[in-house]
């Protein structure tokens, strides 16, 4: 973060700052506006943008600054993160475990941990840190499937520690694995547990995996993980906002939040610090609420929202994940025969929701995996319009990886929009071809092909921290369909560059209903730019995801992300 | 010994009556604490003129009960009842509706101070078969009575004679696995799900209960004086047979290691613990028929009639 101004000086230099008028010049812009798809120059005044265009027909709007620090880079609108979780931020002061290489908050690249024993070892270096003989040691992203014996158990983490309690959870976040101490202080080192998600060893103990968050929330406490798992905190969200940054968002989501008061006053504080340089959406999920006392409270939210902490927005869970078994899926269900997933919602009060939510104008997001799911979203809202007709309710299917031609051709008669998993593709693909939906089904997870062809309004996500935050890996998992073991997985529902560039732009803004405001590069919208190395529309479709971000513009303040 | 506070949850799909059950409890809990979690302070979760406090998370109920709301932490929310200034003495969890009660179960199994004392699922008897087979929640409403340690079939006043012939016939064809009450407005014989008193005064705290005749005529209780020595887990397992007519039974008896143990029978779930010191033994047990005997309870159960029971039959010590 930059030195914050005197608190004397800051309204001045705002002022002077921000009433000039500064025009950029790129190596190119391109600015997702079709109607001038790329220029040289855009000028800024206010936090917003001026024009669009050449520096001759910029210099009408008068005085100006000429700022060509950019002249070697590419300008594009700044990046839209449709659906991810701030929480992310705070999860990085665990010990970062996963397969692949990700990159911190701070910059620094983690290289990916390609065997169980470099797991351990990155655990034990962190171990060597800690004073307190007692302190918890906790670690996140693991993926075991990568690894030989997929299986990790207790003994090899004590072989960390056996002092300390150590957790590790899991890339798909459904589960832990634990030492025998973390096992021990929650008194789970017993013999006669019988759980499902309680593995025992031959030994009758359990082995430290701990299978779904009702098992391993109580343990998870005693691992380091201290309170609500799925909350930021203030420094979480600094560091969250410097992620963004680095990965050129200027717009993000935080998408299943509880908005207690206490955390929506840290988030208006901490966002409208002068150097905070992200907009964050926060949407208060359902469960816990009834229907009544939901549409009570996002409302309030509504009218505490800023300029970059907004709120007022709900997300509705109607069913669990592919992975996990627990997503609702139509006939003929999961490929190894598990049985059908769980709802987290009642139809009745789904409805309930969305009719409320329609009458108070308010939009709602639902999270669907399963293609049971998606029709019950669809028929709720399509009932629910009746009662409420509106014509700009945006209301959008948040993953929905399993939706299939008819219901796009359905969602588009209700003007719905999708924000795609398009990330699960690379990660989990394999999976989903060998283990839960099948070859079939599994080539069409996460449909934006179809998507589009339907006239849906698109975006697609990375659901961080379940998957690193980064808008053009996700572009580039859209456009290229490749898992993790390099096959193309679905080649019919790949869409192109462009199109991908649209779902991280102006396709997520409008999904998020502010596509007046942000998603693309003309006048009278926010000054909100990514500020790239490299052309994204110019380099093969294969290294989109390497192409080095610079930093951000967010409504005219510019963030290096060398600086961050 | 470490105290282990009973667990009973309450399943059942969105309008069987749970919630109603739950304030019918409170309001019977002859002075048993009682903490309820539900997962959301529904539209009035708890009847107005028991409430005392709320403080966030925590309403504080008349005669020192209180009712946490759970969200999507369970174990978050018996910490907070652990941090509470004195243990409850019973703890009654209302589920979601569309939550597997099971489940709950299960994960509760694994937290240690529990003692999962049954599953009771409503059933709203005017709705269950047609929701049955509903697209999005028949599935799941079927694994809510499957589940079920205890069915209550709610609302009955509401069907007419075939009516009632036709769902009995229906459960019976498909969910005979646990035994089965009646109701109206989920008024139960509260004792069936909260700790009565065993022993030699169990009648009466029974019948101090305040339910109206004519529910409290649906039920039949039976208290059985346990002077001589069992095999307490066949005991236990007997008791909670189907075939043995009982929907609950509670209390002491001597294992043949001469230890107490505490039975726990609710429906077709039973458990057996350590009792806790100075009780004296006996059991007590609620029928849903008046045709069930003491003399036939105990043939069913394979318990003798000792000598000095006998005797103390004949003073008309049970009187």
């Amino acid at each position: 973060m930059r030195t914050p101004v005197p608190v004397e000086f800051q309204a001045q230099d705002t002022y002077h700052e921000l009433e000039m008028t500064t025009i950029y010049s790129a190596k190119k812009i391109i600015t997702m506006n079709p109607a001038r798809p790329v220029v040289s120059h855009v000028a800024v005044r206010d936090g917003r943008i001026l024009g669009a265009g050449t520096l001759s027909e910029l210099v009408g709007f008068g005085e100006y600054s000429l700022d060509e620090r950019f002249e070697d880079k590419i300008l594009m609108p700044g990046l839209i993160e449709g659906h991810s979780h701030a929480v992310e931020g705070k999860w990085w002061r665990f010990v970062y475990c996963g397969f692949h290489d990700r990159m911190d908050p701070h910059g620094k690249i983690w290289s990916g941990l390609q065997t169980m024993d470099d797991v351990i070892a990155r655990m034990q270096e962190k171990e060597k840190t800690l004073d307190d003989p007692t302190q918890a040691l906790t670690g996140w992203a693991i993926d075991p499937i990568y690894y030989s014996d997929k299986k990790i158990t207790r003994q090899m983490l004590d072989c960390i520690s056996s002092t300390r309690p150590i957790g590790i959870i899991h890339a798909s976040a459904h589960t832990m694995s634990v030492n025998t101490k973390a096992l021990e202080l929650s008194d789970f080192m017993r013999a006669g547990i019988e759980h499902v998600g309680v593995p025992l060893g031959d030994d009758g103990m359990p082995t430290g995996e701990l299978k779904g968050p009702d098992v391993y929330f109580s343990v998870a406490q005693e691992a380091g993980f201290d309170g609500n798992m799925l909350e930021f905190d203030e420094s979480g969200l600094i560091d969250f906002s410097r992620l963004c940054v680095r990965n050129g968002v200027t717009t993000a989501t935080d998408l299943a939040a509880q908005l207690s008061d206490d955390i929506v006053d840290v988030g208006i504080r901490v966002t409208n610090e002068t150097d905070f340089p992200v907009r964050i959406f926060s949407f208060r999920f359902h469960i816990g609420l009834t229907p009544q006392e939901l549409i009570e409270q996002v409302k309030s939210l509504k009218l505490r929202s800023t300029d970059r902490f907004r709120l007022g927005k709900i997300k509705v869970i109607a069913d669990g994940s592919i992975q996990g078994f627990t997503a609702r899926l139509n006939w003929p269900g999961y490929y190894n025969g598990a049985p059908n997933g769980l709802w987290y919602i009642a139809p009745e009060q789904m409805l309930a929701i969305y009719e409320m939510a329609l009458e108070a104008e308010l939009q709602i997001h639902t999270h669907t995996n399963g293609d049971e799911a998606t029709d019950l979203a669809l028929d709720t809202l399509e009932a629910a319009l009746k009662k409420h007709p509106s014509n700009n309710h945006r209301f959008t299917i948040q993953h929905g990886q399993l939706i299939n031609a008819a219901q796009y051709r359905r969602m588009a008669k209700l003007d719905m929009c999708v924000n795609h998993f398009a990330n699960h593709h690379f990660y989990w693909g394999d999976e989903h071809y060998r283990l839960t939906v099948g070859p079939e089904r599994a080539e069409r997870m996460n449909a934006c092909r179809t998507a589009l062809d339907n006239g849906i309004p698109l975006a697609i996500h990375s659901d961080a921290p379940i998957t690193p935050l980064s808008p053009l890996f996700t572009a580039w998992c859209a456009v290229n369909r490749l898992t993790h073991s390099g096959r193309t997985q679905g080649e019919y529902e790949k869409i192109t560059v462009e199109e991908a560039l649209y779902a991280i732009t102006i396709g997520a803004a409008y999904t998020l209903n502010i596509d007046d405001e942000v998603g693309s590069i003309e006048a009278g919208k926010q000054a909100d730019f990514a500020v790239l190395h490299e052309d994204p529309t110019a380099v093969p479709a294969m290294q989109l995801k390497d192409i080095g971000v610079w930093g951000t513009i967010q409504g005219g303040r510019v963030f290096a992300a060398s600086d961050i | 010994m470490q105290a282990v506070t009973p667990v009973t949850i309450i399943g059942g799909y969105l309008g069987c009556g749970k919630t109603t059950l739950v304030n019918h409890l409170l309001r019977n809990a002859n002075g048993a604490r009682l903490a309820v979690l539900v997962n959301d302070f529904g539209e009035l979760p708890i009847d107005a003129d028991l409430i005392e406090a709320q403080d966030g998370d925590v309403i504080s109920l008349s005669g020192g009960c209180v009712c946490c709301s759970f969200g999507d932490d369970l174990s978050r929310s018996l910490k907070t009842l652990r941090a509470l200034d004195s243990l409850p003495d019973h703890i009654f969890i209302e589920a979601s509706g569309v939550a597997l009660p099971g489940a709950i179960g299960n994960s509760l199994s694994l937290l240690r101070g529990y003692q999962l004392e049954g599953v009771v699922v409503l059933v709203d008897a005017t709705s269950v078969q047609a929701a049955s087979v509903q697209k999005y929640i028949g599935d799941t409403i079927d694994r809510q009575l499957n589940d079920a340690d205890l069915l209550v079939l709610n609302k009955m006043d509401l069907l007419n004679d075939s009516q009632a012939i036709e769902l009995r016939q229906w459960i019976c064809e498909y969910y005979a696995h646990a035994p089965l009450v009646e109701a109206v407005y989920s008024k139960i014989d509260p004792a069936i799900l909260l700790n009565i008193k065993t022993g030699r005064n169990s009648r009466d705290a029974s019948n101090q209960a305040d339910y109206t005749h004519d529910i409290s005529s649906m039920y039949s209780s039976i208290s059985l004086r346990m002077d001589q020595q069992v095999d307490v887990p066949i005991l236990a397992e007997r008791l909670s047979d189907k075939g043995c007519g009982l929907v609950r039974a509670k209390g002491f008896v001597m294992d043949y290691d001469n230890s107490i143990k505490t039975i726990q029978v609710v429906g077709r779930r039973w458990s057996v613990t350590n009792a806790p010191a100075g009780v004296e033994t006996g059991l007590v047990c609620i029928a849903t028929s008046s045709e069930l005997t003491e003399e036939k309870l105990r043939s069913f159960c394979n318990i003798e009639v000792t000598k000095q029971d006998a005797a103390k039959l004949q003073c008309g010590y049970f009187d």
